[in-house]
């Protein structure tokens, strides 16, 4: 069995079991609907109240909004086995278990759990993309959707990125560190706002340290059709979300590393 | 009469300690807790600042006020009412919630006292480290228009420690509430899938409830999560103040006692058909 066919009878499985409890499931693909969703009400209150903010107005700024958090929900979705890597996996040992198996960890880890309440911020994330799209001037042409596409695409990559390294860092303290948290839901929470607004030394962490800005403020004033009032160059600004790449690649060469130390906790 | 009353009270000041003890323990989780807090403080913080850069006069409160806001409620957050008390689903679950039925003590009570014990706990070193850091370290190294600000005078401060009991014991009350919903449908996720969102939006956690629109404020102003955030806030930065600053205290009073004879009469009643899980 390839290692598509193999990751889609985990997700099948995954998904048969949350079937058992379709009430429960619903559930909380509600709640998590709505305790995502009331983020977007603090934006458009803020807007209502100010009026536009750094030249954008909140049909704008909702799309910063939309992209980020379908990125996240993606990431979030994929990569559940790398989330509970420490306190799971190592802690118990159950990573000598997946290290004995004829398939690669990351595919394990990847096919861990795919939670079927994480649609619920997918969910909310399109639906404020469509409130965008009527509120805001965008003309989806081929070249937007494909820079959307390849934003989604790129902050996906860069939320997992940050997972992969939340695991990494599990091979050295063995406990999962909740403190990455600060780094991918406080991303989220950072780059749901244009980065223009914020002060210079946030804008240098989002753009060079964890590349928020080049999955989300850059692919977008492509697709709005803006030039970046910081200066960025145009031609930069559809293919940032590269960077999102890059640094998930950079996150499995960590990872590497830590595999290479990986001893067991032995119980 | 009041060693009577010490007397009777003994049993819930002993649950309290021991639960306030115990959380204490976990201080890892604690610092998580407050690193999370400081980062999304100053986000929230930039982004209030872009907005009033725009229009201050917009706004209800002054950037410093709305500052102020933002760390006191980063600081109190784990005081919110947001998530049941993790033990009782446990309880409920294991059948442990037989032994609370045996106990010669008003079950309500016990559970409250517990409950509080727990919100404080995780509160309380919270508050202190980040006192510690938005009050008295960044005013120290030069960022003091970003800082926490004392109180805005005596009668701000003096005015606010009712409000900060009334917050607490406003938050224990509708903290039982879940907790026994929790107990008769055997599972949180459900209850705080409802309870979290209602929680941040309503008691002016996500946004001090006049930055929403204007036409919602009479509704805003009275119902009750309104007396966890925004009204003890606003005591303590004087936007109320006078009369108004005792209406608000009242209003948190009221719906205090309110939901605690609603949680009461809620418990007696899922108490009398608790089928015991568990052996």
């Amino acid at each position: 069995m390839n290692a598509l066919a193999l990751y889609g009878r985990y997700v099948a499985t995954s998904l048969r079991a949350q079937a058992q409890y379709p009430a429960s499931t619903l559930m909380l693909t509600f709640g998590h609907f709505a305790a995502t969703a009331i983020e977007i009400l603090g934006v458009f209150a803020l807007f209502d109240r100010f009026g536009p903010v750094g030249g954008w107005s909140f049909g704008e700024a909702a799309l910063f909004y939309a992209l980020v958090n379908i990125a996240f929900s993606i990431a979030d979705l994929l990569t559940r086995g790398f989330d509970v890597f420490g306190s799971d996996f190592v802690r118990t040992g159950a990573f000598d278990r997946l290290l004995l198996r004829p398939r690669s960890a990351t595919l394990q880890l990847i096919g861990h759990e795919v939670r079927v309440s994480r649609l619920g911020r997918l969910l909310q994330g399109i639906s404020v993309l469509i409130l965008a799209t009527h509120l805001a001037p965008i003309t989806w042409d081929a070249a937007a959707v494909a820079t959307a596409v390849g934003a989604v695409a790129g902050g996906a990559a860069l939320f997992a990125g940050l997972l992969v390294l939340q695991a990494t860092l599990a091979f050295w303290t063995v406990e999962s560190l909740e403190i990455v948290n600060v780094l991918t839901y406080g991303g989220v929470q950072a780059a749901q706002y244009p980065l223009n607004i914020y002060a210079a030394w946030f804008r240098r962490l989002l753009t060079f340290g964890v590349p928020l800005a080049c999955v989300a403020y850059y692919p977008v004033l492509a697709i709005l059709n803006r030039q970046d009032p910081l200066g960025a160059p145009d031609w930069f600004l559809p293919i940032a979300p590269l960077a999102g790449f890059v640094f998930l690649g950079l996150s499995f060469l960590a990872w590497r590393v830590g595999m290479a130390r990986y001893a067991s906790t032995g119980s | 009469m009041g060693a009577i009353t010490m007397q009777t009270a003994r049993p819930y000041l002993a649950a309290f300690r021991a639960r306030f003890q115990l959380m204490l323990q976990y201080r890892a989780a604690a610092l998580a807790g407050f690193a999370t807090q400081c980062w999304w403080g100053a986000i929230r913080i930039m982004v209030f600042a872009a907005f009033y850069g725009v229009h201050a006069a917009a706004a209800p409160i002054s950037l410093a006020d709305a500052v102020t806001y933002v760390w006191l409620g980063q600081a109190l957050l784990a005081l919110l009412p947001w998530v049941a008390d993790p033990e009782i689903g446990q309880a409920v679950r294991t059948g442990g919630v037989g032994y609370d039925r045996l106990r010669p003590l008003d079950a309500y009570s016990y559970w409250y006292a517990r409950t509080l014990g727990w919100m404080l706990a995780r509160a309380l070193p919270r508050a202190a480290l980040m006192l510690l850091t938005a009050g008295i370290v960044l005013p120290l190294v030069g960022l003091g228009e970003w800082a926490w600000q004392p109180p805005a005078g005596l009668t701000a401060a003096l005015l606010f420690v009712p409000a900060f009991v009334l917050m607490t014991m406003l938050g224990g009350a509708i903290l039982m509430l879940a907790n026994v919903i929790v107990a008769a449908s055997l599972n949180e996720r459900g209850v705080n899938a409802i309870l979290t969102p209602l929680v941040i939006v309503f008691s002016g956690s996500l946004l001090p409830l006049d930055f929403f629109p204007d036409a919602l404020r009479p509704f805003l102003h009275v119902q009750p999560f309104a007396g966890l955030v925004d009204i003890p806030f606003r005591i303590y930065f004087a936007d109320l103040k006078g009369a108004s600053a005792l209406q608000g205290l009242a209003l948190q009073t009221g719906w205090t006692i309110v939901l605690i004879a609603i949680g009461r009469y809620a418990m007696e009643r899922m108490m009398r058909r608790l089928e015991m899980q568990g052996g």
